[in-house]
C-alpha cells in the first residue's frame, strides 16, 4: 500500500520547464582549496634549505675549482735547491745544474733565480739593501716540465746529486697530496651538509603534509564517501605540494645565484687592490662557471622533486590511516 | 545485493553493539532500518558501506567477500553506493552545484557531460535558486538536500540515508521520501535509517528493526 498517491504535491514538479540557468561551463573550485595548506611557510623552508644546499654545493665547486687549479700550477714545475757548501762554488753548481736538467727530456723550461732574485725573495722578511754573500742564501732554479710527463725524476735527481751534493729536488707532490685530501675533506663535508639539508627538507616537508591532511580531514572523509580512491586523493594534494616545492626552489637557488653573482661582483672591483689580489691568489677567480650555475640550478629542480615525493609518500601513508 | 552471515561488530574491546546479524538486501528492494537511539543503526551503515569492518561474520556485497577488497576495490565499489550522512558532510569551499557534482568529478567525467543532469536534481529537490550559494549560508533543511542530492546523483546500485529527513518540515520530508521511492522504481536498493515513525507510515516497505545488536526483520 502507497500511501504517497499525489506526486505532484510531493514533488517539485518540472513538467516541461527546463532549468533557467544558462548550461555554460563553470569554472570548478579545486577540491582541495590551496588557502587550505600551510603553504608560505612551507615555500619559506624549502627555499631556506635549496638556499643553504646550493652556497654548500656552491663553495665546494669554487674549492675544487680553485685546489686543481694550483695542482695543475704546482704539478707542472719542479724546484730545484741549491745550498752552499764550504769549499764548493755555488755559481758553477748552479749553472750545472741548469744545464744538466735543461738537457734531461721532459723539460720545458729552466729559470736559475739569480742573487737580486734570490733577495727580492727574502725582502720580505729580512729587509732591503741586503748583501747576500755575507749569507748562506741557497739558490733556486725552478723548471717548468712537459703536461704529457716523460721526465725521468729519479735519474734526474741522480745527476743533480752527482753534480752538486747539497742539491736538493722537490717536485710537491708532498704539497699536493696534502691539497689533494684538503680537497677530498672539504667535498665530504659539503656532500655530508647537503645530505642534512636534504633530510630536514624531507622532514620539514612530511610535518607540512601532514599538517595539511589533518586540516583537509573532512575533505578526504568525503571524497572516500563519493569513491575516490586514495590516488586521487593523494593526486590532489601532491600538485599544491608540487608547486610550493618548485616556488621554494627557484627561490632558493636565484637567491643563492644572486649571491654568487654579487661576491664575484665585489672581486671584480676589488681586482688589483692588495686585498683583491690576496683573495685572488687564495680562491683564484672567485667565479662559477657556466656549469656551476647549471649545476646549482639542476640541485634547485632536485630538491622540488625530494619535496614532491616526500609529500606523495606521507600523503599515501596517512591515507592509509585514514577511511 | 548485500548479504550478512553471522556479522558481529564491536569498537576496541567493548561490547559487542552489533550481534549476529542475518540479512540479505535483495535488488531493487525498499527498506527502513528503525532501533531506539544507539542501537547501532549508524554502525550498520557503516558496514554497508565498507567504512568499518565486521568484527566477526561475512559480508558480502555486490558478489564480493569485503574482507578480501583492496582499498581501491572498495573505492571502486563506494561508486556504486550513495551515502546520506545525519551532518551532510558538504563541502564548505565548493557551492552546492558543485558539492552535489562530486561523484561525477571523482569519476573523472567531463563537467559538459553531466551539468544538466546536476541542474535538473537541483531543481527537482528545490535547490534551483541556491546551486551557485556554499554550504555555510544553506539552512539545515537545505543542506540535507544538497547532501541527497550528491548521494543519487549517480544512480547507485544502493542508497543508505542516516536520518535523511531529520531536519526538514514534513512536507519537505515527504517529497524527499518521493525522491528515494523514485529512485528505487529506476532500479536503486534503497535502505533509510530512521526512527521517525510518521515517515515510515508513509510508505508500505520491510523494516529492519535493531534492538539490543540483534536484527528483526518484519516484510
Amino acid at each position: 500500500m502507497n500511501r504517497i498517491e499525489d506526486q505532484h504535491d510531493a514533488l517539485m514538479d518540472l513538467g516541461h520547464e527546463r532549468p533557467q540557468v544558462p548550461a555554460k561551463a563553470r569554472n570548478l573550485s579545486p577540491i582541495v582549496p590551496r588557502a587550505s595548506i600551510a603553504g608560505r611557510a612551507l615555500v619559506a623552508v624549502v627555499a631556506i634549505m635549496t638556499f643553504l644546499a646550493s652556497i654548500t654545493t656552491g663553495a665546494v665547486l669554487l674549492i675544487s675549482a680553485s685546489a686543481s687549479e694550483w695542482q695543475s700550477e704546482v704539478a707542472s714545475e719542479i724546484t730545484i735547491q741549491v745550498r752552499p757548501v764550504a769549499g764548493r762554488d755555488l755559481e758553477r753548481d748552479v749553472v750545472a745544474v741548469t744545464e744538466a736538467i735543461r738537457s734531461q727530456p721532459g723539460v720545458v723550461e729552466v729559470r736559475p733565480y739569480t742573487k737580486d732574485e734570490s733577495a727580492k725573495l727574502l725582502e720580505p722578511w729580512l729587509g732591503t739593501g741586503l748583501s747576500l754573500d755575507e749569507l748562506p742564501v741557497p739558490r733556486l732554479i725552478v723548471a717548468r716540465i712537459a703536461a704529457a710527463g716523460g721526465l725521468d725524476l729519479v735519474d734526474l735527481r741522480r745527476r743533480v746529486r752527482e753534480l752538486a751534493p747539497s742539491a736538493s729536488l722537490d717536485d710537491h707532490r708532498a704539497w699536493i697530496e696534502r691539497m689533494r685530501s684538503m680537497t677530498g675533506a672539504t667535498v665530504i663535508a659539503g656532500l655530508a651538509i647537503l645530505a642534512l639539508v636534504i633530510v630536514a627538507t624531507i622532514i620539514s616537508v612530511s610535518f607540512a603534509t601532514r599538517g595539511a591532511m589533518a586540516a583537509n580531514r573532512p575533505i578526504v572523509e568525503v571524497l572516500h564517501f563519493v569513491g575516490a580512491s586514495d590516488r586521487y586523493i593523494a593526486d590532489r594534494f601532491f600538485r599544491h605540494f608540487l608547486m610550493l616545492g618548485l616556488q621554494g626552489g627557484v627561490i632558493g637557488v636565484g637567491a643563492a645565484m644572486l649571491a654568487f653573482g654579487f661576491s664575484e661582483s665585489i672581486a671584480t672591483w676589488f681586482s688589483g687592490t692588495p686585498v683583491g689580489d690576496q683573495f685572488a691568489a687564495l680562491l683564484g677567480t672567485f667565479s662559477l662557471r657556466p656549469l656551476g650555475y647549471l649545476a646549482l640550478a639542476a640541485q634547485g629542480v632536485l630538491i622540488a622533486a625530494i619535496t614532491a615525493l616526500a609529500s606523495r609518500r606521507t600523503l599515501f601513508a596517512t591515507l592509509n590511516a585514514i577511511d | 545485493m548485500v548479504r550478512f552471515e553471522n556479522v558481529g561488530l564491536r569498537y576496541g574491546l567493548g561490547p559487542e553493539i552489533l550481534r549476529d546479524l542475518n540479512f540479505a538486501v535483495p535488488a531493487h528492494s525498499f527498506q527502513f532500518l528503525t532501533g531506539p537511539s544507539g542501537a547501532g543503526k549508524t554502525s550498520l551503515l557503516r558496514l554497508l558501506f565498507l567504512s568499518l569492518r565486521p568484527t566477526r561474520g561475512l559480508v558480502n556485497l555486490f558478489g564480493h567477500d569485503v574482507s578480501l577488497l583492496s582499498k581501491d576495490e572498495i573505492a571502486a565499489l563506494r561508486q556504486r553506493i550513495g551515502i546520506v550522512l545525519q551532518d551532510f558532510r558538504l563541502l564548505d569551499h565548493m557551492t552546492t552545484y558543485e558539492n552535489v557534482a562530486l561523484p561525477f568529478r571523482v569519476m573523472g567525467r567531463d563537467e559538459s557531460s553531466y551539468r544538466r543532469e546536476v541542474i535538473d536534481l537541483l531543481k527537482w529537490v528545490g535547490l534551483g535558486e541556491r546551486m551557485d550559494a556554499l554550504p555555510p549560508i544553506l539552512s539545515g533543511g537545505e543542506k540535507q538536500r544538497a547532501a541527497i542530492a550528491r548521494a543519487v546523483i549517480g544512480r547507485p546500485h544502493l542508497l543508505l540515508a542516516d536520518e535523511p529527513t531529520g531536519n526538514v518540515d514534513p512536507t519537505l520530508g515527504r517529497r524527499l521520501l518521493r525522491l528515494f521511492i523514485e529512485l528505487n522504481k529506476s532500479g536503486t536498493a534503497v535502505i533509510i535509517a530512521t526512527h521517525d515513525i510518521a515517515l515510515m507510515d508513509q510508505y508500505e516497505a520491510r523494516r529492519l528493526v535493531l534492538h539490543q545488536g540483534r536484527l528483526h526483520i518484519y516484510e
